[in-house]
């Protein structure tokens, strides 16, 4: 059953001479929670107006179930949005919000008057159908907004940033109702964020937009442990993957030696060409660091460094030192730690990572080795 | 064209048509007429700079000129500093503000007529403010400017400056309610006195405000007709003409539609010389900024 | 009472603003002999209404003797429905433009916009000749398009910049919702510009009622404004001057525009910054 596929075929957009989006190819399956995530500017918010129709592509097409919306009117496409700012009307109420599309459409209003109060069961809108939008709370708007969505019985349902005008403690709060709500429904959704950790938690899968382009697509976990480039690697994680410049020492089939602040490192090649020589960069997660004297002594499956304490944020739950190293090109590495531990700046700190969690990038910022996939081995 | 542009774009058809005609065409038209010998009727016959060297022979044109210039200078200075004046005093939190307010900007509500009218009546030597303050005490005291041709413009002044002083304090106050009060605050705390603070910082911060409400008053001081014709008729004898009711009484009363037109034209162009400037720095602005 | 010159200037400058009202009303409310041997600033001795009576119901201006009641009709006559075409046209214009949907659109509203700096006296000629060929001179069709073009600049303006200020958000959630151009002004942005409506017919009530060059020129005769009937009527070299009547009718002529402008409150004070903050 193709009811509820998205599929975007070499799509493009440009606005005058800008190229905004330089060709997508994307499928999104049935019941799919699709997270767009980038930076601001990288055309996440472009991509989505494009499978509402409310922007039109100079190039490709876009399929919603078996049916080529390219250019087919956003009311006619079976997508709903929920938008950054709610743009919910001010001087109707609530029930008029939900239901304005099916008076525009036509519909008896008794029907719609039953399809509004379905959706306001399932938000639990029903006790404030007659207010105002200004009379309520941010979050209460968020739903309103949402519930205009169901009211409408979409194929896809599209979010553009819902949770950037709420505050912190709200965002978490909604951010587990729309997965709720998704759980519920079922239905695809495509949900546009900058947050990482939006992504992350409600994504059946992430497509990371950079520039205009797909720099990958696939679930959350996927992401993390196999970042496929630099700037997804970049991207994804918080705080960020530390990079450090290395050089290729040697290369041989399955793997390659790197040379890397004193040490030399022996991690997997994948499907990369490499040769000695060639600058490459490690990334290591912060959370993948292990700290004590002599942490890793012995194991030839990890590797050590020296380092000195450059500033320390205790966070109660957990502690990230930012430390300098003496030939580190890159300026700090973040170590985070789970706990609170006391940690004085300016002394030494011997920090240790096992190969299996390093990643390695080609001048280029391809991925080369898939940590974890196979053994390596340090030299 | 898209087509969700083909609605909005009908939309806009009954205005640009009228903005077409009736503001550009016209204009040319009027142009076109201003070099014929039109008298009653628009005729055809081009007559070259004729009618504009008429105009410019007629010392009753050149008096509405005068009189315009000397009207505009008086009356944009005089309602730029009444109406600064009264919204700083409104400005400095007084209680009933709204009281204060309302009562400066009640003669805008009004016509020009109205106004024109109602001076003439408290100008009027006879019985009016002259014939008053004799009844005082004051026998010799003299306030006829409505009747000497050499005073009446400023009759008009006077009046122009009572109706719209109001229109510059509440742009003003709009200017001055929108001061960052941490500025006051900064004043406060170096020690400057607040006469100060108003001449050589908030002043200055208004150059823009100043600006458009000149613009304003300049592009009123051009149309004015009504009020000229309420108050004094444009005499004693055409002592207090100017330049619209000039080419109004040649075009619709004395069957000099060429020479009208050419009078209207020069209008044209006095806005022009000076809205104009000011519309191009307003436009770069908007686009630079 | 560091504060008391603050209020004395203030309430001198509001005297001075209402001391021409005051005269005029205490002049309507004396008889003619009181006002010709008397002082303009005595207060009247013996207030009487005859005055009024008279410039509303029987006071002569151009050979009808019913007073001024007629031509405040006439000016109601044409007000509303002036007011009506020329807020509807100028909300739609300024709808339309304020979606920007070409570069012709900015340029289309420069050019409206320049228009509110042409003096009336240029275009009033040609728009005689256009209002004659359409058959409407000298009928209250085409006094109400004289004012709804002269109107048009300054409407479109406060209502284009008050729609561009609606988040375009809004406007894509219609789209979605299936309202098309029409029905998204009719069922959104209408109902949200309604202050600004208020604004613009308030102004817009004020300018008509007040205008005296278009009612002089495109008015029938006998349906004349009433700003044109008093100006006759005051202005008349003719026969003794009737000073109270006169002062009456002209309170009478002002007092719709000053009851509305008094009654909207801060409406008149934002159309007039609204118009002046060009955008």
């Amino acid at each position: 059953m193709a009811k509820g596929r998205v599929q975007l075929h070499g799509v493009m957009k440009s606005f005058g001479a800008v190229d905004v989006i330089k060709g997508v190819d994307l499928e999104i399956a049935p019941g799919e929670l699709t997270v767009f995530v980038g930076p601001s500017g990288c055309g996440k918010s472009t991509l989505l107006r494009l499978v509402s129709g409310l922007e039109l592509p100079t190039g490709g097409s876009i399929m919603i179930g078996d049916r080529d919306v390219t250019l087919v009117h956003p009311s006619e496409r079976g997508i709903a949005m929920v938008f950054q700012s709610y743009a919910l009307y001010p001087h109707m109420s609530v029930a008029e919000n939900m239901g304005f599309g099916l008076k525009i459409a036509g519909l008896p209003k008794n029907l719609i008057k039953e399809k509004v109060a379905r959706a306001a069961e399932i938000l639990q809108l029903t006790p404030l159908l007659d207010r105002k939008p200004r009379a309520l709370s941010g979050g209460q708007r968020q739903r309103v907004a949402i519930g205009r969505c169901i009211v409408r019985e979409p194929e896809v349902f599209l979010f553009d940033e819902p949770l950037s005008n709420l505050d912190a403690a709200l965002r978490g709060q909604m951010r587990v109702e729309i997965a709720r709500l998704h759980a519920k429904l079922g239905a695809t959704m495509i949900y546009v964020t900058h947050d990482q950790v939006e992504a992350m938690t409600l994504a059946t899968r992430i497509v990371v937009l950079n520039a205009g382009r797909v720099e990958q697509i696939g679930a959350p976990i996927e992401l993390y442990r196999h970042p496929a480039n630099l700037f997804v690697a970049g991207f994804i994680g918080s705080p960020r993957m530390n990079f450090m410049d290395g050089l290729v020492d040697g290369a041989e089939a399955d793997s390659v030696s790197v040379r890397l602040n004193g040490a030399t490192l022996r991690l997997p090649r994948h499907n990369a060409d490499v040769r000695p020589g060639a600058k490459v960069t490690v990334g290591i997660r912060p959370e993948h660091f292990r700290v004590g004297p002599g942490v890793d002594a012995g194991d030839d499956q990890a590797v050590e460094f020296d380092s000195v304490i450059d500033l320390v944020e205790r966070l109660g739950g957990e502690t990230l030192a930012h430390l300098r190293m003496p030939s580190l090109s890159d300026g700090v590495l973040v170590v985070k730690m789970s706990g609170d531990i006391a940690l004085r700046i300016g002394t030494g700190l011997r920090v240790g990572v096992r190969l299996a969690q390093c990643h390695l990038f080609d001048a280029q910022g391809r991925a080369v080795g898939e940590p974890g996939s196979r053994a390596a081995v340090a030299a | 064209m898209k087509p969700s542009h083909r609605a909005p774009t009908l939309a806009l058809l009954p205005a640009g048509l009228i903005t077409f005609v009736c503001f550009y065409l016209f204009i040319a038209w009027t142009f076109a007429i201003s070099l014929t010998s039109s008298q009653l009727l628009p005729s055809w016959d081009f007559v070259g700079l004729l009618q504009y060297e008429r105009l410019f022979a007629s010392a009753r044109w050149w008096t509405a000129m005068g009189n315009m210039a000397l009207y505009g200078i008086l009356f944009i200075t005089g309602c730029l500093a009444v109406g600064y004046l009264l919204a700083i005093l409104i400005d400095r939190g007084v209680r009933a503000e709204g009281v204060y307010r309302t009562i400066f900007m009640l003669p805008l509500s009004m016509s020009f007529v109205v106004t024109g009218i109602i001076w003439q009546w408290m100008l009027n030597p006879g019985l009016g403010i002259q014939q008053a303050v004799r009844g005082l005490g004051w026998e010799e005291f003299a306030f006829n400017w409505l009747v000497r041709a050499d005073r009446s413009i400023y009759t008009v002044v006077l009046a122009g400056i009572w109706q719209q002083s109001g229109l510059c304090m509440a742009l003003f106050l709009a200017g001055l309610r929108g001061v960052d009060p941490n500025i006051w605050k900064a004043a406060k705390v170096d020690g400057i006195p607040i006469w100060r603070v108003y001449a050589s910082i908030i002043t200055p911060m208004l150059r823009p405000v100043f600006f458009t409400a000149a613009i304003l008053l300049f592009s009123l001081v051009v149309k004015s007709f009504d009020l000229v014709v309420a108050l004094t008729g444009g005499g004693p004898g055409f002592s207090s003409d100017l330049p619209a009711r000039f080419v109004m009484e040649h075009i619709l009363n004395r069957q000099e539609l060429g020479l009208g037109a050419a009078g209207a034209c020069m209008m044209l162009a006095t806005i022009a010389a000076v809205v104009g400037p000011y519309l191009y720095a307003e436009i770069r602005q908007k686009k630079g900024g | 009472m560091r504060r008391l010159p603050l209020y004395l200037m203030l309430s001198i400058a509001a005297l001075m603003v209402l001391f021409p009202l005051l005269v005029m009303l205490s002049t309507s409310l004396k008889p003619l002999d009181e006002i010709n041997h008397g002082s303009l600033f005595a207060l009247p001795q013996d207030p009487t209404l005859a005055a009024w009576t008279k410039a509303w119901g029987g006071a002569c201006i151009s050979g009808t003797c019913r007073g001024l009641s007629v031509w405040f009709a006439n000016s109601f006559a044409i007000v509303l429905p002036a007011l009506f075409c020329s807020l509807a046209l100028g909300a739609l214009t300024g709808y339309a433009l304020s979606l920007r949907t070409a570069r012709w659109v900015d340029m289309l509203f420069a050019a409206l916009l320049i228009g509110l700096f042409i003096p009336p006296q240029v275009t009033l000629y040609p728009m005689i000749v256009l209002v004659r060929e359409m058959g409407l001179f000298g009928t209250l069709g085409g006094l109400v398009f004289a004012h709804t073009v002269w109107g048009l600049a300054f409407v479109t303006l406060l209502f284009r910049n008050f729609f561009l200020s609606v988040p375009r958000d809004l406007l894509k959630a219609a789209r979605i919702d299936g309202a098309g151009f029409l029905a998204t002004f009719w069922h959104v942005m209408l109902p949200l510009s309604l202050p600004v409506c208020a604004v613009a017919l308030v102004l817009q009530f004020t300018y008509i009622w007040n205008d005296f060059i278009l009612g002089l020129t495109f008015a029938g005769p006998g349906q004349q404004p009433v700003t044109v009937a008093l100006n006759v009527l005051a202005g008349s070299q003719f026969g003794q001057q009737e000073y109270n009547v006169n002062m009456a009718a002209t309170m009478i002529a002002a007092l719709p525009t000053i009851l509305v402008y008094l009654l909207s409150g801060r409406l008149f004070v934002r159309g007039i910054a609204a118009g002046a903050v060009k955008g």
